[in-house]
């Protein structure tokens, strides 16, 4: 070993409590990355030892077995083997197994004995086994598998210095030459490993009552054909809430304080390109992408605890027959539904489902739920054009046409995903099987590291995506500057006008006009933009608030009717959001799937438009 | 002939009775896809381990909730009735 520093990896089964454990030992010095080409992320930290030696450690993806399934999972193998790319072979393996499922685990923990590396073994949620019943021997267990064994509860901290110490007693940095892994395990037989495992976890148990837990007892609710929907519903509308009411005023805020810096540079600077490029372009794009932080995190804050608590596997198991006759995972259900307030966090919580074809097709309807950003948008076109009468009793038609689009996203959604299965993303799946995890409090402190290691993720990746497309927005539409006295407006002297005027007529047959299509252009940085955009297209030039009435009068003066229920079905299919591309981008790893996702949103879109637009007008509206 | 020893028919773990014990009898490989049976392996299904029904899913022909070893393992239908059982009788 050339490096000073010994590497150590955790490694162990799904829901072993190896994060808890990961975090507990390494605090918030943690390092979140992700592993070179592919999107399985890295969490690594520092961990000082009793000696004074400080390591390095690694958690490594949850698995079953070295026989990998997932691309989490090949990470795992490849770490522990020594041939993952980017990752050196550790010095030693934390082996983290629940202490209430060793029949299970211990299966896993056999294969990586089997390796060769130093290992200690933790035999976690030592508390929750004697909960449910069992007296364990650690001793007895560190015999059988001939190596050292401790009792460790990773969420209240005990157990951590013993298994630090044992830790420090086979790491040795300075050994010259070490024995590549043997493999001879892996190619053993699962069904054997899995029998010796029992034999093992049958000696090293003293006692045990029958598994009778509190949770089966919850579950008989949490699952029950009623009362389990009616749970879920609840949940649901709490997190719905949450978001669009808890997560308004902080977003107002932050476009506030965004206004008011570009006001302040706009105070201290002549007015001049450079400072049209601070203000219009950078502090307006990056504020464009902040804005949407609080409900992401909101978000991610409901999602973490679902994951967290166990419940998720729960609302996965009751929609999972919906979710399979599209072809997709009940394990798709959340992330789908976390994108009627917006596809970033969505596609982001994908990865939780581990067929990556369900992930891939998931991801690539998750931007057709109607998020939060089209609000606005449906908002003012649906109150200028469409007639506010009642066509029942307490049933408005605008209502009506509203719910009518989120419809369309849902349907539009479920047909895509039942042809991508067919086609693009089809094959083999491992369907939905899984283990469901025991019920647990969540802790605050492993929330808050996610929730922070997912915010920094969406600014910093996602982010320089998002500010770099809206500074080129920014230029197209000021440049070129018109002359002096022209009668042209400077947006439709812009790049961006010149382009509108070179593609308005291939939107001509689904009934756009120029104007439309020039604000289409800046709305590509996110959907909620057409509105000012349409703003400054109709010459309130520089009217300094948007009075949203009069916009509304402009736009019944200018658009028929058809024209405007062209451009509402155009919202409910288009991808015109920079942040979910560059989200998709980030967890398929590469441009292809980003580039076939608006490929085939923008083809949707347009005949979803001109069907709209021609039934419109063959109707006679 | 002798009742108390009945000859058993193959149960699939699908119609076995919602919480009455049983053990594996015999899984049927042919029927599972190969993530199917790996996985399946992987969660510890085996001949003779102890296994019972906990909760079965609404809307329709949803998956369900079984308890296999210690832990509770959620699975669709289809392979459900690939998992043959034999139930504990006491």
């Amino acid at each position: 070993m050339t490096t000073a520093t010994p590497l150590v990896a955790l490694v162990g089964n799904p829901n072993a409590g190896k994060s808890a454990l990961f975090n507990a030992l390494t605090g918030a010095r943690q390092k979140v990355g992700n592993y070179p080409g592919v999107t399985v992320e890295r969490h690594s930290g520092r961990l000082a030892l009793p000696d004074g030696r400080v390591v390095d450690l690694v958690d490594l993806p949850g698995a079953y077995s070295l026989d990998p399934s997932s691309p989490d999972e090949r990470v795992t193998r490849d770490v522990v083997t020594g041939t993952q790319t980017g990752e050196r072979l550790p010095d030693a393996l934390v082996v983290v197994v629940d202490a209430s499922n060793l029949d299970n685990h211990l299966r896993f923990t056999l294969q990586l004995i089997a390796l060769g590396l130093p290992v200690v073994v933790a035999l976690n949620m030592f508390d929750l086994a004697e909960r449910d019943g069992l007296t364990l021997d650690p001793k007895k267990l560190s015999e059988e598998l001939g190596v050292p064994v401790v009792p460790t509860v990773a969420v209240r901290r005990r157990g951590l210095e013993e298994l630090k110490t044992l830790l420090g007693g086979i790491v040795d940095a300075d050994a010259a030459i070490r024995l590549r892994p043997s493999n001879h395990a892996i190619g053993e037989d699962i069904v054997t490993l899995q029998r010796r495992a029992r034999k093992i976890a049958t000696a090293a148990t003293v006692a045990e009552a029958p598994a009778r837990r509190w949770g089966h007892a919850f579950d008989s609710v949490a699952l029950h054909p009623v009362f389990g929907l009616v749970l879920l519903f609840v949940i649901l509308f709490a997190m719905f809430q949450a978001v669009f009411f808890a997560g308004a005023a902080p977003a107002d805020a932050i476009a506030a304080g965004f206004d008011w810096i570009s006001g302040r540079v706009k105070d201290v600077m002549p007015d001049s390109v450079l400072r049209s490029l601070i203000t219009d372009g950078m502090i307006a794009g990056v504020g464009a992408v902040v804005k949407f932080l609080p409900q992401i995190l909101i978000m991610f804050f409901f999602i973490l605890v679902l994951e967290a608590s166990g419940y998720m596997v729960r609302a996965a198991f009751l929609m999972d027959r919906v979710m399979a006759s599209v072809g997709l995972s009940g394990r798709a259900f959340i992330p789908l539904l976390s994108s009627f307030a917006c596809a970033v966090p969505g596609i982001m919580s994908t990865r939780t489902i581990e067929d990556e074809k369900d992930r891939l097709t998931t991801i690539l309807v998750a931007p057709l739920m109607t998020c939060s950003a089209r609000l606005p948008v449906y908002t003012l076109v649906i109150g200028a054009l469409i007639p506010n009468i009642k066509v029942l009793p307490f049933v408005g038609l605008q209502g009506l046409v509203m719910l009518g689009l989120y419809i369309m996203g849902v349907v539009g959604a479920f047909v895509v995903a039942l042809v991508l299965r067919r086609t693009v993303t089809k094959g083999e799946s491992s369907g939905f099987m899984m283990e469901m995890p025991k019920y647990q409090m969540p802790r605050l402190r492993d929330l808050a590291i996610g929730l922070w290691s997912r915010a920094e993720a969406f600014l910093k990746r996602a982010g320089t995506t998002i500010a770099f497309t809206t500074i080129v927005l920014w230029a197209l539409l000021s440049f070129p500057k018109p002359p002096e006295g022209s009668p042209v407006s400077p947006v439709n002297y812009s790049v961006a006008g010149r382009i509108a005027n070179a593609i308005e007529p291939a939107f001509r047959p689904i009934g756009f006009n120029r104007d439309i299509v020039l604000a289409l252009i800046p709305a590509m940085a996110a959907r909620e933009v057409a509105v000012a955009a349409l703003g400054t297209v109709y010459a309130i030039d520089s009217a300094s608030d948007q009075d949203e009435a009069k916009m509304a009068q402009t736009l019944h003066a200018r658009w028929s009717l058809p024209t405007a229920l062209a451009f509402l079905m155009w919202f409910v299919f288009a991808p015109q959001c920079i942040s979910t591309i560059a989200v998709t981008r980030r967890e398929t790893n590469g441009w292809t799937w980003p580039a076939f996702m608006v490929g085939y949103l923008f083809a949707l879109a347009y005949i979803a438009a001109g069907a709209v637009y021609w039934a419109a007008i063959g109707l006679g509206l | 002939m002798d009742m108390s020893h009945p000859v058993k028919l193959p149960l699939s773990l699908e119609s076995l009775p919602h919480r009455q014990v049983a053990t594996v009898a015999a899984i049927d490989w042919a029927h599972l896809s190969t993530p199917e049976a790996r996985r399946l392996r992987e969660l510890g299904f085996d001949e003779g381990v102890g296994i019972e029904v906990l909760h079965r899913a609404s809307l329709g022909r949803g998956p369900i909730a079984c308890r296999i070893g210690r832990m509770t393992v959620a699975l669709r239908r289809a392979v459900a009735g690939a998992i043959f059982v034999s139930p504990v009788t006491h």
